[in-house]
């Protein structure tokens, strides 16, 4: 039997190797866009809350009339997120800069990052989501099954899933405008409707040209970073700020890693350990084994076993 | 019969020639101007120039250099130091109409300068209600120019403003 013992150990020690250290998936992490990816650098400093951002995407993503018309500026009342009838809202915080008597309020638009190393694409079991090559994170609500895992692990929260749907409830987020305007290289309806000009639509590397030059030539005016610039791996859409960022409703210790690498490493050991540890106990199993009678290898049993 | 035709010519070249306007000083500056460069969802601005003028009197508030005036931004100074007035002093000369257009983010304007120049519509809202604000001149939308129907429909204003939902049938917002 040795040339067979042989044969299985080669076997077993070759898929360990190259089912064990499986390089792509140290890979994550480090992708920074795709090169003609696009991306909104948010300059919160020029936004005035005027909501007509989201008067746009309603009506370029043909979504439901609202509750309350969008030039009606009681809704800031209370801070929103986005909902399936609304993929992007404007917050107002109340925030008074160091030094100054009368702090003005400051708007922040919210809708999703579209992360290069999105979180809700990784947590999709189903495959619903995309990262195109334009920068946008879109998914398909063909395939979305309405398991809300995204919902879970988006760091910024932001999709929105369609509870007054009974039958065929779905995850529902901005898309970037992808279908309408990003695939034919037009920026989307809420930056090309914008007064203030507070979104500058660009490709993602010179936003962030374009942001470091405006904090360098201005720098009383904002706080000396970029958020998404390098933020859960990354984000299309970027935010300038005058405030701090955590009284905007940004988290700025969410770290640089994207969301994957929770569970990058865990989930790399998989095939190693699938591989490695059957053949392993198996050796200590053998090994326990190894004082008894060799020569019983056979069907036949010993006459002293009978009876016990 | 060559004197006549050499005192016709002189005269009527020199006639000419003083009476062409110099180098943008002799250029008429409007009183008004009708701002209807973006007119799809509210009325265009009535811009009553000639009261800004008597207002503001320094143009550079306004026109950078472009108008004879000398820059003091310093972020403008370092390439700025000699610029003068300028063929073009109307806004929409240098800010374009249209924002991020594919050709400007696809070809020449990524390697300019001014690569963050602002389009028409962003430099005079951030040029007016950025000196309003200050100055407590007009800061509201409708202040300047009214919504027109197409404005209210987009806005869900006015009257497309959704009727009243009674407050027991919703649910609480998130």
């Amino acid at each position: 039997m040795k040339r067979r013992d042989f044969l299985k150990a080669c076997m077993v020690c070759g898929a360990a190797t190259t089912l064990g250290v499986s390089k792509k998936a140290w890979g994550a992490g480090s992708f920074e866009g795709y090169p003609e990816g696009m991306g909104v650098l948010v300059d919160l400093t020029r936004c005035v809350g005027c909501r007509s951002c989201e008067a746009a995407c309603n009506k370029e993503q043909k979504m439901p009339a609202p509750d309350v018309p969008f030039n009606d500026l009681s809704v800031f009342e209370e801070k929103r997120r986005p909902t399936e009838k609304a993929l992007t809202v404007v917050n107002r915080y109340e925030t008074k800069k160091e030094g100054e008597s009368a702090g003005g309020p400051v708007y922040r638009k919210i809708q999703c990052n579209h992360c290069n190393e999105p979180a809700c694409l990784t947590s999709c079991f189903v495959n619903a989501y995309t990262k195109t090559k334009e920068g946008a994170v879109i998914y398909n609500p063909k395939i979305c099954v309405g398991c809300r895992n995204c919902m879970i692990a988006c760091p910024f929260n932001i999709p929105g899933y369609s509870y007054s749907s009974a039958f065929n409830p779905v995850v529902k987020k901005c898309i970037f405008c992808h279908e309408t305007r990003l695939k034919n290289g037009r920026p989307p309806a809420c930056v090309d409707i914008c007064p203030q000009e507070a979104l500058t639509f660009g490709h993602r590397n010179d936003l962030l040209k374009i942001g470091h030059e405006r904090i360098r030539e201005t720098p009383d005016r904002y706080v000396d970073h970029i958020f998404g610039e390098k933020e859960v791996g990354g984000t299309s859409w970027l935010y300038l700020s005058g405030m701090q960022f955590e009284q905007v409703g940004l988290d700025p210790t969410m770290g640089n890693e994207p969301i994957i690498s929770n569970v990058k490493e865990f989930l790399g050991t998989v095939p190693m350990v699938l591989a490695i540890w059957p053949a392993l106990f198996t050796g200590f199993h053998l090994l326990s084994k190894r004082k008894q009678d060799h020569g019983d290898h056979g069907h036949d049993h010993d006459k002293k076993e009978d009876g016990k | 019969m060559y004197a006549v035709r050499n005192w016709l010519t002189g005269g009527i070249l020199m006639m000419v020639l003083t009476m062409a306007p110099a180098d943008g000083i002799a250029k008429a500056v409007p009183d008004t101007i009708s701002l209807d460069a973006l007119v799809q969802l509210y009325d265009a601005v009535n811009f009553n120039h000639s009261k800004h003028i008597n207002l503001v009197k320094d143009c550079e508030q306004c026109h950078h250099h472009t108008t004879g005036t000398l820059v003091t931004d310093k972020n403008c100074v370092r390439c700025h130091k000699n610029s003068g007035a300028t063929a073009v002093v109307a806004c929409r000369g240098c800010h374009a109409i249209q924002t991020f257009s594919a050709e400007a983010l696809r070809g020449k304007d990524r390697n300019t300068y001014h690569m963050d120049k602002l389009s028409l519509k962003g430099a005079y809202h951030q040029g007016c209600t950025g000196c309003h604000k200050k100055t407590g001149g007009p800061t509201g939308c409708q202040d300047c120019h009214a919504l027109k129907n197409t404005g209210d429909a987009f806005y869900n204003s006015g009257s497309n403003a959704p009727k009243q939902v009674s407050k027991a049938g919703k649910h609480g917002g998130h």
